[in-house]
């Protein structure tokens, strides 16, 4: 080859795999969400939709706000993770369970909540 | 995997400043007015039929369902308990008197001999064992098919429980309403939070009844219950049954079957229905 195309193919090559790395990354956050959305719709995880309105989940109850424009409402994630983990802090009467801080989801399952929530 | 938690935060949320007075007139006062603004067109007494008060279609349902209830032929084995003699010869009416439609509106009532809260099923046992006879035991069965029986006679009468003027009555009741107002469980909410600030709102597609009416129709018959009856079908359970069921749905630790707490949360509790009607027994969700 010669040094021009062996520089071509080197960026192809490089294209490629960052490409792949990308797309990849891309689908581990389509993941995230998805994965997510099963912990927020659990009965017995997150239960969201007893409360909210959220997505395409059916007979939601109406206690809560709908969870709609979540980036509007939260730009900063980490205060929305803030509130799921914690909604006692920003209300102490609030009817939401503090479900960080009481221990009733993982930090794992807020995270992946919280991207799912967040993307709606 | 659930975890049940005692009582993790204890700042009560009181509706009202004011301190108990004799009668307690005030708190309920106020939860009914609160309660007639919240929703307007509902009667004061339609109250004692719950969240069905609050909903056309579901108090229809409710109401073909109570044309043949499904409770009956339980109630009816209630009737046939408190009528058999015990062994020694007496029968209930030794303890309650004759007259049995006299029996539920004097529960739950302080006992300022004994100091404390007392309540129907606690009397009903307490008649069996005074006569040397067992007690029925739990919150359901034959318990609850006598309180059903005895529930039934007093139907149309007010409630009115009565918080005498003395120091350790009025202790229970703040006890009572303590608890009530109190966030409890890993879910950390309080008997208030579904039925006082959220009433008539929906948890999923279940709508929250206001506390206004709750004790009425005690003991209630629950097509859930009677669904998980494999054994009898027996829907029936009594108002500390339910008592245990709220505890365990916010996770926390139910408390122990006429203990303390459950006696002082029912005298306050019933009080908060003080002027509707007694109707039980009845059919619920």
């Amino acid at each position: 080859m010669t040094k021009p195309v062996q520089r071509i193919a080197r960026f192809i090559s490089a294209l490629v795999v960052s490409s792949a790395v990308l797309s990849s990354a891309a689908m581990a956050a389509d993941d995230a969400i998805a994965q997510g959305k099963k912990i927020a719709e659990d009965r017995k995880k997150g239960n969201c939709l007893g409360c909210h309105a959220m997505g395409d989940g059916v007979m939601p109850g109406n206690i809560g706000p709908p969870l709609i424009a979540m980036k509007a409402r939260y730009p900063d994630k980490a205060k929305l993770r803030a509130q799921i983990w914690d909604a006692t802090a920003a209300n102490p009467h609030t009817p939401m369970p503090p479900f960080g801080k009481h221990g009733a989801l993982s930090d794992k399952e807020i995270d992946l909540i919280t991207e799912y929530v967040y993307s709606l | 995997m659930r975890k049940y938690l005692s009582v993790l935060l204890a700042a009560s949320v009181s509706l009202s400043a004011g301190s108990v007075t004799a009668g307690n007139t005030q708190d309920v006062a106020e939860l009914k007015e609160y309660f007639m603004k919240k929703f307007p067109g509902v009667e004061m007494e339609a109250l004692k039929d719950g969240a069905y008060a609050l909903d056309e279609s579901l108090y229809m349902q409710f109401e073909n369902i109570e044309e043949f209830p499904p409770w009956e032929d339980f109630a009816a084995k209630g009737e046939e308990i408190y009528n058999t003699p015990f062994a020694n010869g007496k029968t209930f009416a030794s303890c309650f008197g004759d007259d049995v439609t006299k029996i539920r509106a004097k529960y739950p009532h302080w006992d300022s001999a004994t100091k404390k809260v007392v309540t129907l099923e606690g009397d009903i046992n307490k008649c069996l064992t005074d006569n040397g006879e067992k007690p029925l035991k739990g919150k359901r069965g034959s318990l609850a098919h006598v309180s059903a029986y005895i529930a039934l006679q007093a139907r149309g009468q007010k409630i009115n429980v009565v918080v005498p003027d003395e120091p350790e009555a009025i202790a229970a009741y703040e006890a009572g309403k303590k608890f009530f107002y109190a966030k409890r469980g890993q879910l950390n909410l309080s008997c208030a939070d579904c039925h006082v600030y959220q009433a008539g709102m929906n948890v999923r597609s279940e709508l929250l009844s206001p506390t206004v009416g709750h004790v009425s129709h005690f003991p209630v018959w629950r097509r859930k219950w009677e669904l998980a009856d494999k054994k009898n079908n027996d829907g029936f359970g009594t108002i500390q049954r339910r008592y245990d069921g709220c505890n365990k749905q916010v996770r926390a630790k139910p408390f122990k079957n006429q203990g303390e707490e459950y006696r002082n949360l029912e005298f306050f509790h019933t009080s908060l229905s003080n002027g509707l009607e007694w109707n039980g027994p009845a059919y619920r969700k």
